[in-house]
């Protein structure tokens, strides 16, 4: 409708939402539009159209809560699921900081439904587009009539592209008052009365109503706002990532004794194991453990990410164990048989002690990337650093500040366990 | 007099090559039994075998109250008596290298023979006395020279209490004047009652310091 206004011939361009703004800037595209929520400051940002469609933040909650749960204020210190660095998204942490509701963050907008039968969470906060289209493909859970709040979706330009803007917006007024527009939206059943008042306010150029307190800065002075988020999430990445490498050692060590101990089934059944892990991306590992096994077990997204990541490195691991064990010399074994110590003794006394020391570094090495993969977790609603450090940079539109703190934690991390590799290896090399 | 130590047609066979083919010998208490031959021969085979560390085709391994049979080599839980009864000096690389002097003599006694770190501890400080390297009890394998990782070595097959001790081309990493201080050792060995059998390659020191010498070749004993 636009293009054509325009004398134009659409192109269709995908690109993730949470990118739609820095692309339009990029020039990516002219115009992206999808669910582009009017902000303040996008509008300080960016050329910004005018908005054409009016939307309704509603709660969604299982059937039985429907009487129980009809606010945010309803839901202390319950689950509320929502699509991460979104209006939705920051009204949740005005409820987590006024009543405590926990948010939870998804990358999609099927998942926090499906979750939301499922138990996983108590409620879902999202655009009222959203909600209805998951209630006509899922039934199972009801939308709350009373709107937590009002928005709207406007088209995003970069910033020297007003001109365009300007062009857009007569084609769009134009289309609202020969109802070409209202045509459209209730050919897609999204059409209502407020669509209607919103139409009106906007041909007699009155300011929308609603909208959210915006309360985001960019640049050097975000710092502050963001800063303790961002420590909070790296403190997620800290833990995710101890917890998931003693699990990856732990199962690591158990795999590669099988492999150098055991008889030959448990070795073939070993070796096609690590290779299935290691062969396989572990984002579909993720997905796996978290959603498609959420029929027989619900693991917490915590626990899920743990478990994931800590399988994926224990294949890894197994094989640094399983190298350092069989680089052991044979004279060393042979020795410690001949005075009289048992297999078990062996392993534990002379074969275990050596072999983990010529792990150590590998395993230091390991355990930096699997610091780095853990950000892989966000898809599966675990918000750690990277995460944290994306919700920042689209709220804020830009990537500088927040991508040079993210990085300075990272490194933070992984430096001094690097120079620990480096300086065990130069230790073990003399030995 | 009994032997410490008879060897009676023993035979090891690999796929289709026949290592040893029908090897006798026999070791007394108080003696130094030198077996030599070209690299090959299968000396080093036959402390294997003796030490329980390689199975064998036929014949038989005696030690008075127990014997070593033909097949697979028994599990290490029934090979108590044969731990204790026979100690073993690999020719290179078998300290454990993750542990001291100290520790390497230890070990065994502590936990394969239950005996308490003190007493392991003074004991193994007697022995490495004895064969003069008590000053590098502290130090890790690495940081000894080739003659003293054999001499803590030999302190080692020694602290179980083993009174057939095996050794495998000792006088590989020595220069001459230590080979006689090895000899010496041996020779102090052996006046303890014990039966010492060595593999070694070197005519001069078999001769200077073995009680008889056996020469191999082929797979069979040539010549006593």
């Amino acid at each position: 409708m636009i293009a054509e206004g325009l004398n134009r011939r659409p192109q269709f361009v995908q690109v993730a939402w949470s990118s739609i703004e820095a692309s339009a800037e990029r020039g990516d595209f002219d115009v992206g539009m999808s669910g582009v929520e009017d902000r303040p400051a996008l509008r300080a940002r960016r050329a910004v159209t005018l908005p054409y469609f009016e939307f309704r933040e509603v709660l969604a909650v299982r059937p039985e809560d429907r009487a129980r749960v009809r606010r945010l204020a309803d839901l202390q210190g319950r689950k509320v699921a929502t699509l991460g660095s979104t209006m939705a998204y920051d009204l949740l942490l005005d409820a987590q900081r006024e009543w405590g509701v926990v948010p939870v963050s998804y990358d999609d907008d099927v998942h926090p439904y499906s979750d939301l039968i499922a138990g996983r969470v108590d409620a879902v906060l999202l655009d009222h587009v959203i909600a209805e289209r998951a209630l006509r493909r899922t039934p199972g859970f009801v939308i709350q009539p009373e709107p937590v709040a009002i928005g709207h979706y406007v088209g995003v330009l970069a910033k020297n592209n007003a001109a365009l803007r300007d062009s857009v917006n007569e084609i769009l007024r134009a289309r609202m008052r020969d109802g070409s527009l209202e045509k459209t939206f209730r050919a897609w059943s999204v059409w209502d009365d407020s669509q209607a008042k919103h139409f009106e306010r906007v041909l007699s150029e009155a300011p929308p109503p609603g909208g959210v307190k915006d309360t985001r800065e960019s640049g050097v002075s975000s710092i502050t706002a963001y800063l303790p988020s961002l420590l909070r999430a790296a403190g997620v990445t800290a833990l995710l990532s101890i917890l998931s490498m003693a699990i990856a050692v732990s199962v690591g060590l158990g795999v590669a004794a099988g492999r150098v101990y055991g008889g030959r089934l448990v070795r073939a059944v070993l070796a096609i194991s690590v290779e299935v892990i290691r062969g396989t991306p572990v984002l579909l590992q993720l997905f796996v453990i978290y959603y498609g096994l959420s029929g027989v077990v619900r693991l917490p997204a915590f626990a899920a990410a743990v478990i994931g990541l800590g399988l994926n490195y224990a294949a890894y691991e197994s094989e640094i164990y399983r190298a350092a064990l069989e680089a052991i010399n044979r004279a060393q074994i042979e020795a410690a048989r001949t005075l009289g110590l048992s297999e078990v003794q062996i392993f534990r006394l002379v074969r275990g002690p050596q072999a983990l020391r010529l792990a150590l570094a590998p395993m230091t090495n390991d355990f930096v990337a699997l610091l780095k993969d853990s950000s892989l977790v966000s898809v599966i609603t675990v918000v750690e650093l990277t995460k944290q450090t994306a919700i920042y940079a689209t709220n804020t539109g830009s990537w500088i500040v927040p991508g040079i703190l993210c990085a300075a934690i990272y490194l933070a991390f992984s430096l001094p366990l690097s120079r620990f590799a480096r300086r065990l290896e130069r230790k073990w090399s003399t030995a | 007099m009994s032997t410490a130590l008879t060897i009676t047609g023993l035979e090891i066979r690999r796929g289709s090559r026949q290592i040893l083919n029908g090897v006798n010998l026999d070791v007394s208490p108080g003696e130094i039994c030198g077996l030599f031959g070209a690299s090959g021969a299968g000396k080093s085979t036959i402390l294997r075998a003796v030490a329980a560390l390689e199975p064998f085709t036929a014949g038989r391994i005696d030690f008075g109250d127990f014997s070593l049979q033909p097949g697979p080599v028994p599990k290490e839980s029934r090979l108590h008596a044969l731990r204790k009864r026979v100690g073993m000096v690999f020719q290179a690389h078998s300290l454990f290298e993750h542990l001291n002097a100290l520790d390497n003599v230890t070990l065994a006694p502590v936990h394969a023979h239950g005996i308490s770190r003190t007493r392991a501890g003074g004991d193994a400080r007697a022995l490495l006395n004895s064969l003069g390297v008590a000053h590098r009890a502290d130090a890790y394998p690495r940081e000894l020279s080739g003659g003293e990782v054999q001499r803590v070595a030999i302190a080692r097959a020694l602290a179980p209490g083993p009174m057939i001790l095996l050794m495998d081309e000792p006088t590989s990493a020595l220069d001459p004047a230590r080979r006689g201080a090895l000899g010496e050792t041996l020779r102090d060995l052996a006046g303890q009652g014990r039966a010492l059998l060595i593999a070694t390659h070197d005519m001069e020191f078999a001769r200077a310091y073995t009680d008889r010498q056996i020469i191999l070749a082929d797979g069979r004993v040539t010549a006593i």
